[in-house]
């Protein structure tokens, strides 16, 4: 294959990639084009200002929230040594396995007015009980949100913080930068991309997210676009709402990359990596401290609470039914992973073909399905395959075969497909940045023996980016064992998943019967959590 | 005195030893290097300067302050060294000025500029290092280094990533800056050539060991040990004895011994001789088989072996080819000859 | 080799949702949860060998659903727990009309739609609760009467983003007219002791430990929360007795204008009215069966009887559009 073809054959892929990822974004686009002016009016006038002004406030918070505690849970874990800090740096990512809806009504249950700590408090101490803020507030969505979520940027920092090489930090000593200075010059600079990319992620999850706001009852820009459709009914306001939220990613997307264009943060020297200096003293015990209350609030008590209430409710709650929903819920997921990082992989292939602008253009566009509210997404989907649809049955009928009902509907299809474009980002980052592992001389020797084409991939580069494909895999199932609104929506019959259980059953108003799928998610989902730990934990050991 | 360096020790898990005992001293405007084969401990005794590294025992001063001793370890980042890495070290996220500006003092723009211009990289200020050749960025790497007026500089093999005639410009451009500076510099290499054309004192380290801290002429001509001798430059081991009259006897000839000291009759002793100062002497009685020959510009290296069995090597400048496997008389330049015991080990 | 065996299996399951059912089915979209209709579905399928295959999700979802599949759907009837909703398929044309005497006997008329295309099932009343430690019967009357100024901070209410506050304000809308509708939506929201809840239970938990001391609840939320702890001082008051009588709304049904199995859907709606069906139905839920032949659960009837309501229910979704936009200006979150 001359390189031409190669180059052109890239792009074609990613082309073609972004146009099915991007079709029920245009979808979207364009219903919401037409969207009834009263209802659109009506909307600007009353709707609209308290949206812009809680998400805005709703999507600061968060990010300043999980940069501070994922920055400095990164940096402790990274550079120093304390009690605990082994453990400490598995059990952090562990919240990533609880949905923000979850831990929503779990803190809702238990901070709110009639919760167990405001109960004890107005009990005994009345003056304080009066005091205590209320939970149902911005400033709670704010922190629920960030506990559930803050795990991204803490390990996209301690990527990048780990990834940073030994010289760098003594290069600034030798310069005459202390401590501070090298940490505030040097190393939170060189790790800017890696954080900069978890930020994103907590980004675009706060932006989609609707069940968590919806316990609190804070309105953002999501709910404005559920409720254009399911108070008014009309889904071409929702789409029209929702259009605003993708062309607000693309600008942000857009303005990251402008930023980036000429800085390289890839130093191509000796990797050696920096050795943790050991602490001592106050600043240990604050270390350690410090790592035992984020992971305590983010993790144990929502964890506890919810075997708490399982247990209650086991008995009234309990069928075997929950086997279904288990196998379920993994085998969704394992395909949806599948599917999800076949493409991803793919897509990173081809962008790793043409380095250029149009390519990165395109895959950048492809990603962006990750901003979109889940059901917003279903609505676009729902709309193409059923268009789809209609001309393959029409056309399966002229061949003479005669089929009823839908075919790609009422088939698997449609939610592995989902999950693909909704969480495209999440896969694609790890795999891409593992691609920089296979370097033109690996091809070049490669050619002298005479292998090429397929064999090239799955014998040789395959092995390479192993390390971003596993990585990838992990994060999308996690994702994938969470997701509600596009399951709930899009499921086939008899499908339902630990998550859709959890909705229906918190959706009544039913807490603790709905720890108990909770619980059972949150646990499917610390597997794949915890083998993401175990990949950071021997990448370590084999530095060494 | 710029650097001294006084008993220094280290011990790496408790058994390997790194550095045993090093004392050297450099004199202020001076330039050091240390040599040795990988592994010896050259690099780790430089980052232990640097304060990269913490020695177990021993005193380090710098500039008359002492940096390092007992209850005393100054930080890195208050030595007064500069370090230039071996891998360069380049901020990627910092364009060639903001680098070699880097640091929390103020750098004067004049004296940057004078930076820029001393290392040639007029016209690449605004460059990112991804955008430069590994010439520039070693360029930028020691500009970079000398921007704070270092009262030391230590250099960590700064060109053994770079081809022959760069590392030759390079390395003779270096020496002239810091002449003009007048900063005092230590260079770690395991090049001895580049080590003997700037360096006015260098030391051999093999296992930890500083074996001999002299000017390249002494390590030469007059190597302290045996390692010493085998590391630097080429020569060859004749073994030899004493006769009672006080010669030394050898398979390559008697003379007399101008090395005063040394065991008499009938220790045995071991003769250091350098290729050039042996020739091929078509009047001579010792006799040497030639087993090897080869074309090395200018001349020729050839292989010889004596009737002993034990081979030396001569270099050779005659334009007349030599065959191989046939006998040729040989006769030595006794004059820079070597001699050791042959208990003496380190 | 994986590779193929991914393949193949993936290809194996698209297509194996084609298998042909060895016996009837029919397929409902329901926004009635699962654990409510299960059981009764299994009871249909055991009685009269036709399988119920459901998808259970939101209504709007279901209807959007319903439209992108055109005349390939694969829905037979729609079950919603709200009438506005089901207001709206009609209103998209995606219901059929039935003529059913059976329907038309066991359903009273103020709870199916005038021109038959969707039966109420059960019913649900949306009334005042309150603490009884703080709040005598005698202070309570009317929804319009909580806007008064005497419960100022004494109020709770679960968010108007909820259908069933929808369906409240738009029947006041019905009754009392925009103007005055507005004046009590505002007259609420001066009264909230708290931000709106997202859910009744929580609004119910919160006016028994007196963060407010009234609210407007679903009775069975009521039911459930009073099931777990029976001595919380939370009692029901039958609301506008005086007046127009409780606000109450149904969960309903109604077959899908595309559906290949209208015959096999009617007799369904037909078998869930009858006596047998209605007391699984409602008791399910701790509702009202809409089948006044059919008494409603114990418990429930434990509250005492009260007058409903009469005024169509079409009217809820009628004016569901303006009820949420009245809400929306006078700041009712």
């Amino acid at each position: 294959m001359t390189t031409s073809i190669k180059h052109q054959g890239g792009f074609i892929v990613s082309a073609g990639i972004a146009g099915v990822i991007l079709s029920p974004v245009l979808f979207i686009l364009i219903s919401g084009i037409s969207a009834e002016p009263d209802i659109w009016l009506h909307l600007k006038q009353y709707v609209l200002p308290g949206l812009l002004k809680n998400t805005a406030f709703l999507v600061t918070g968060v990010i300043c929230t999980t940069a501070c505690l994922g920055v400095s849970l990164a940096w402790l874990t990274s550079f120093y040594e304390f009690s605990g800090r082994r453990y400490f740096e598995k059990l952090l990512l562990f919240p990533l396995a609880i949905p923000a809806y979850v831990m929503a009504f779990i803190y809702t249950g238990l901070l709110d007015f009639s919760g167990p700590v405001r109960t004890f408090l107005r009990a005994h101490t009345p003056e304080l009980g009066a005091f205590f803020p209320e939970i149902r507030s911005g400033w709670g969505a704010v922190l629920v949100i960030s506990l559930a979520i803050f795990p991204y940027v803490y390990l996209m920092a301690s990527s990048g913080f780990r990834s940073m090489s030994r010289s760098m930090v003594e290069a600034s000593q030798s310069l005459g930068g202390g401590r501070l200075f090298t940490l505030l010059r040097v190393t939170l600079p060189m790790a800017r991309p890696w954080i900069f990319g978890g930020l994103i992620l907590v980004f675009m999850e706060t932006l989609a997210d609707f069940g968590a706001v919806s316990v609190f009852n804070y309105d953002t820009f999501t709910t404005g676009v559920y409720k254009a459709w399911y108070g008014f009914f009309s889904v071409n306001a929702a789409s029209q709402l929702a259009s605003i939220l993708v062309i607000i990613v693309l600008l942000i997307f857009a303005t990251e990359s402008y930023f980036r264009k000429k800085q390289q943060f890839y130093n191509r020297g000796s990797q050696q990596q920096i050795q943790r200096q050991t602490l001592n003293g106050m600043p240990h015990i604050l270390a350690s401290a410090f790592c035992t209350g984020v992971f305590l609030i983010s993790f144990a008590i929502p964890v506890g609470q919810l075997l708490v209430w399982a247990i209650e409710a086991f008995e009234v709650e309990f069928s075997t039914h929950y086997g279904k929903l288990v196998t379920n819920t993994l085998f969704l997921g394992l395909m949806g992973t599948a599917v999800t990082i076949s493409v991803a992989v793919i897509l990173a292939y081809s962008g790793r073909l043409m380095k250029d602008m149009k390519t990165g253009a395109v895959a950048k566009l492809a990603l962006s399905g990750y901003a979109l509210p889940g059901t917003v997404l279903a609505v676009g989907i729902v709309n193409v395959v059923a268009g789809v649809d209609k001309n393959l049955l029409g056309a399966l009928n002229v061949l003479g075969i005669p089929i009823s009902g839908n075919i790609l509907q009422s088939s698997l299809v449609l939610l592995p497909l989902c999950y693909m474009i909704r969480f495209l980002t999440a896969g694609y980052n790890p795999v891409f940045s593992n691609m920089t592992r296979i370097t033109p001389s690996i091809d070049e020797a490669a050619n002298l023996m005479k292998i090429s084409g397929i064999k090239l991939f799955s014998k040789i580069h395959l092995p390479l980016i192993r390390r971003g494909i596993t990585t990838g895999s992990i994060l999308v199932l996690v994702e994938i064992i969470k997701e509600m609104p596009v399951t709930l929506m899009l499921r086939p019959f008899g499908w339902d998943t630990l998550a859709v259980k959890v909705f229906e059953l918190t959706s009544e108003g039913e807490w603790e019967r709905a720890a108990l799928p909770a619980i059972t998610l949150v646990l499917a989902g610390m597997i794949p959590v915890m083998l993401l730990s175990f990949i950071g934990r021997n990448k370590e050991r084999n530095k060494k | 005195m710029c650097l001294n360096v006084d008993g220094i020790h280290k011990k790496h898990n408790r058994e390997l030893i790194v550095a045993k005992d090093i004392s050297f001293t450099i004199k202020k405007g001076e330039l050091g290097a240390l040599i040795g084969p990988s592994g010896c401990g050259k690099t780790t005794l430089l980052r232990m300067i640097a304060g990269f590294e913490t020695p177990d025992q021993g005193t380090i001063s710098i500039n008359g302050q002492q940096v390092f001793g007992p209850g005393k370890n100054i930080a890195a980042e208050n030595r007064g060294t500069g370090m230039v890495f071996q891998d360069y070290a380049l901020f990627p996220h910092l364009s060639v000025i903001e680098n070699i500006g880097f640091g929390p003092a103020k750098r004067k723009k004049k004296d940057l500029d004078k930076l820029i211009s001393l290392t040639g990289l007029t016209g690449s200020e605004n460059k990112y290092p991804h955008e430069l050749s590994g010439g520039q960025q070693q360029r930028v790497a020691l500009a970079r280094a000398l921007a704070p007026k270092p009262a030391l500089l230590l250099m960590d093999e700064p060109f053994s990533n770079l081809d022959i005639s760069l590392r030759e410009r390079l390395s003779e451009e270096v020496r002239y800056i810091l002449r003009e500076f007048g900063t005092t510099g230590l260079l770690v290499t395991h090049n001895q050539h580049e080590a003997f054309a700037m360096a006015d004192k260098t030391g051999v380290m093999k296992d930890g060991i500083l074996i001999q801290w002299d000017s390249g002429d002494n390590l030469y001509y007059h190597p302290a040990t045996k390692e010493v001798a085998g590391f630097v430059g080429e020569g060859s081991f004749i073994l030899g004895d004493i006769s009672p009259s006080g010669e030394i006897v050898t398979p390559m000839g008697s003379f007399e011994s101008k090395s005063p000291g040394l065991n008499t009759h009938p220790d045995p002793v071991t003769l250091f001789i350098r290729p050039e100062d042996i020739f091929v002497d078509h009047k001579s009685d010792t006799k040497a088989l030639l087993v090897k020959s080869h074309f090395r510009g200018p001349g020729r290296l050839h292989t010889f072996e004596l009737p002993s069995g034990e081979q030396f090597i001569c270099t050779d400048t005659c334009p007349s080819p030599l065959e191989l496997d046939k006998w040729y008389g040989i006769s030595i330049c006794n004059r820079r000859v070597s001699l050791f015991n042959n208990n003496q080990t380190h | 080799m994986k590779k193929i065996i991914l393949t193949v299996s993936m290809l194996l399951i698209v297509f194996s949702s084609w298998a042909i059912a060895a016996q009837e089915e029919l397929v409902v979209y329901s926004a009635r949860k699962e654990h409510l209709i299960k059981d009764l579905f299994e009871k249909y399928e055991k009685e009269q060998g036709v399988k119920i295959k459901y998808i259970t999700g939101k209504a709007a979802v279901l209807l959007q659903r319903i439209l992108s599949e055109g005349k390939n759907t694969s829905a037979d009837i729609l079950l919603t727990v709200d009438a506005g909703n089901l207001w709206h398929a009609a209103q998209k044309k995606v219901l059929s009309p039935v003529k059913s005497q059976i329907l038309n006997h066991n359903i009273p008329a103020h709870y199916k739609d005038p021109e038959n295309r969707w039966f109420g099932l059960s019913v649900r009343a949306r009334t005042i609760v309150y603490n009884t430690d703080k709040v005598k019967k005698e202070d309570l009357s009317s929804y319009e009467a909580l806007a008064g100024d005497e419960w100022k901070d004494r109020l709770l209410l679960r968010t108007s983003k909820k259908v069933y506050n929808q369906s409240l304000v738009a029947m006041l809308i019905a009754t009392l007219g925009e103007d005055k509708t507005r004046s009590i939506v505002s007259g609420w929201v001066n009264n909230l002791a708290a931000p709106p809840y997202s859910s009744d239970t929580k609004a119910l938990e919160a006016i028994a430990v007196g963060q407010g001391d009234v609210g407007i609840v679903n009775t069975y939320y009521y039911a459930r929360l009073m099931k777990k702890n029976p001595n919380l001082p939370l009692e029901i008051f039958w609301a506008d007795q005086a007046g127009k009588g409780v606000h109450v709304n149904v969960s309903g049904a109604g077959v899908i204008k595309h559906s290949q199995k209208i015959g096999q859907a009617v007799k369904f709606l037909e078998w869930l009215s009858e006596k047998e069906a209605q007391k699984i139905f409602a008791d399910a839920n701790m509702e009202f069966p809409v089948n006044e032949a059919v008494a409603p659960h114990d418990y429930v009837r434990g509250w005492g009887k009260f007058k409903e309501s009469t005024m169509n229910l079409a009217k809820a979704g009628e004016l569901q559009a303006r009820a949420i936009k009245l809400m929306d200006m006078e700041g009712y979150k």
